[in-house]
């Protein structure tokens, strides 16, 4: 008896099936399409409308013109307002832009790291990137350094959050592996350090340091340059290719991490691989614009409403809606008062945290909890 | 291996074309695919695996074979080590002493991807973090084969499961809101998907009722008829009885007995393993074991405190 006599390949070939499960399957893609495609279409407006509202104000048909004008196409009306060319290219489009970027990368890493810790309520704070950033911040402003002239604070942000991550990653891991309870707690422990230390600063620092290390805890884009957006654009475009590659694994790991590995996922490499993604997109969102909170958290979770949990559709859905969040906050904290500003992070935090209350009740319910 | 998924030697130029294309792409170091099991030949093979939990030994002087072609049962008290063992078989757990092979390398000769092709694991618990539909989890099981051949099939693959397992009416919904039973059955139905030639089970039929009990048990016949080499860990001594074809008896870490069914399902050893007097009686037509244990008249008795 031979393995060709009884080939073990030959049970019951399932070449005629019922059609009820595939159903979901070219629904589901056109589905994914339209959403991504109403989520771009929505970035583009609230841009346009963001881009237009302010001391100087431009009508959005406007600001429209004014870019088709530089892309070389002469179509649409040009700012009418004096110094509105000049208004919108030096400082709207510049913050319009960095808002979407940081948005774009507080939304996926959101997304990721919900997905490697596989708990929804995971946010790159967690973890210890904003705070590691903010310690980075706060050192750099009362120490006084400036070796990298204007760069020297968001670059000291950057350094922070990936150094905090990475030491929350070491301290967690034991024997080659992460409980996912110890990198959480672990991260809850460096936080609160991180936060101490940071008051400590606050408490060494003269009244102009406290103002800015104040300032950047509480999140603001009052600073956003081309320069900015030039360096956090491109660690969201490293980011995001590198989650959209891993994404149907991120989907097993909702198995848990033992019915990922049995379905063939490397476990530990894809985890390191998403920890310092995470922290390159959180990090390089938290340098520029201090701590925004919420936007990472709530955003994922509603698109995992409106589109299910599959992280194909949920990264770039997740970017796209956390821009068009971060856009609009951003607008509204330089509109509600006049000729004052809001804390933007405290907005976020304001409107996102009930937010999250009654999406956290209503998904619970509907989905079963969490296990 | 097993299915119209996997291609044999003999599957012609047709199903090559997708390796080619694999490596036009430059895939580095594409994962082996299995090649089918001759019947009978071992696929786990387990030697004097020694296994500890916070420096205590849970499994000890292990030894264990599992053939292609045949449903291997695990029994034996709470505690012994049934499912330690079948942790320690799908590479969950490090071994302190002793190895464990699949087709003849041992675990850590494979990547995980190529062990994925090899073997199935269903485990006790069904976890899921984000509220999939079933349809989703079952296809989560087709992952293995993405970017190859076997690809195509996928389809027909998660249907055929989730017929089988009984599961296919809950399709669109989340996985979450099923039932006990019914998430068993779906996390069954991932494992069937796969189509892996090793199936490892941690006691399927644990939450189910006895429709699906034998639903369940004949499976695993099925996929053994088919070829496949099958282990379940199972706490119903009949139901063991009825569908293995080899049992290995665990107590306290150790192999307590191993071979077919009626070797190993007599009175006085398992009422020494058990630690309660159990009757082992033939079926009246069947002749298929049965194990009770010793009651009185029913509602007079007082059950003994330990």
């Amino acid at each position: 008896m031979t393995a060709t006599d009884t080939p073990p390949a030959t049970d019951t070939p399932p070449a005629t099936v019922d059609a009820a499960p595939q159903d979901a399957r070219p629904g589901g893609t056109r589905r994914a399409a339209l959403l991504l495609a109403g989520l771009a279409a929505g970035l583009l407006l609230v841009a346009l409308l963001a881009a237009g509202r302010g001391q100087v104000a431009v009508a959005p048909a406007e600001v429209l013109g004014s870019v088709l004008h530089r892309l070389g196409l002469d179509v649409g009306p040009r700012p009418a307002a004096p110094h509105g060319e000049s208004a919108l290219w030096l400082v709207r489009f510049p913050r319009v832009t960095l808002a979407a970027v940081v948005g774009a990368a507080l939304g996926c890493s959101g997304a990721v790291m919900q997905g490697v810790f596989g708990n929804p309520l995971a946010e790159p704070g967690v973890i210890g990137v904003s705070a590691g950033a903010a310690l980075g911040a706060a050192l750099a402003i009362v120490t006084g350094v400036t070796v990298l002239g204007g760069w020297t604070v968001p670059a000291a942000a950057f350094a922070g959050g990936l150094a905090t991550t990475w030491l929350v990653y070491t301290l967690a891991r034991s024997g080659g592996r992460t409980e996912v309870v110890t990198l959480v707690l672990t991260g809850v422990a460096v936080n609160a350090v991180a936060g101490a230390a940071i008051g400590l600063l606050m408490f060494v620092a003269d009244e102009s340091g406290v103002q800015a290390i104040a300032f950047w805890n509480l999140g603001s884009l009052a600073q956003a340059s081309w320069s900015a957006v030039g360096l956090a654009a491109p660690c969201l475009a490293v980011g995001l290719a590198a989650t959209l590659a891993d994404a149907r694994r991120l989907d097993l790991l909702a198995l848990g991490e033992r019915s990922a590995r049995h379905l063939g996922v490397d476990v530990e490499r894809l985890r390191v691989r998403m920890i310092v993604v995470t922290a390159l997109l959180g990090a390089a969102a938290v340098a520029f614009t201090g701590i925004i909170s919420f936007v990472g958290l709530v955003v994922p979770h509603l698109v995992r409403m409106v589109a299910g949990p599959g992280h194909r559709l949920l990264l770039p859905a997740s970017a796209l809606g956390g821009a068009i969040v971060v856009v609009a906050a951003d607008l509204a904290a330089r509109t509600l008062v006049d000729y004052q500003e809001l804390p933007l992070g405290v907005l976020t935090a304001v409107v996102g945290g009930p937010a999250f209350f009654w999406l956290l009740r209503r998904t619970r319910d509907r989905a079963g909890g969490w296990a | 291996m097993t299915g119209p998924g996997n291609p044999t030697p003999s599957g012609g130029p047709g199903l090559s074309r997708g390796r080619v294309r694999l490596r036009v792409l430059g895939r580095r170091s594409a994962p082996q695919p299995p090649t089918p099991a001759t019947p009978g030949s071992t696929r786990i093979r387990v030697a004097g695996l020694r296994v500890e939990r916070a420096g205590r030994p849970v499994l000890d002087g292990v030894d264990l074979a599992v053939r292609a072609g045949e449903v291997h049962a695990l029994v034996g008290p709470n505690g012994a080590g049934k499912s330690t063992l079948l942790a320690a078989a799908s590479g969950d757990l490090p071994a302190v002493a002793g190895t464990v092979e699949v087709d003849g390398r041992p675990l850590g000769g494979w990547s995980a991807v190529e062990l994925a092709m090899r073997r199935a694991v269903l485990t006790q618990r069904h976890t899921l973090s984000f509220p999939f539909a079933v349809v989703d989890v079952v296809r989560m099981g087709r992952a293995p084969w993405t970017g190859r051949p076997e690809q195509a099939h996928d389809d027909a693959i998660v249907a055929e499961s989730m017929r089988r397992c009984d599961v296919i009416r809950f399709a669109a919904r989340p996985f979450p809101t099923l039932s006990g039973g019914e998430q068993a059955r779906a996390a069954l139905a991932r494992a069937l998907a796969q189509r892996a030639g090793v199936l490892l089970l941690d006691e399927p039929t644990a939450a189910l009722d006895l429709h699906h009990q034998e639903l369940v048990m004949r499976i695993a016949r099925d996929r053994a008829e088919a070829g496949d080499a099958v282990v379940v860990v199972l706490h119903d001594l009949a139901l063991a009885g009825a569908y293995a074809d080899r049992m290995t008896l665990l107590a306290d870490g150790r192999v307590r007995a191993t071979g077919a069914p009626a070797a190993v399902l007599t009175a006085p050893l398992l009422s020494e393993v058990y630690r309660h007097d159990i009757e082992v009686v033939p079926h009246p037509r069947t002749r298929l074991p049965l194990v009770v244990p010793r009651r009185g008249p029913a509602h007079r008795t007082a059950v003994p405190e330990e």
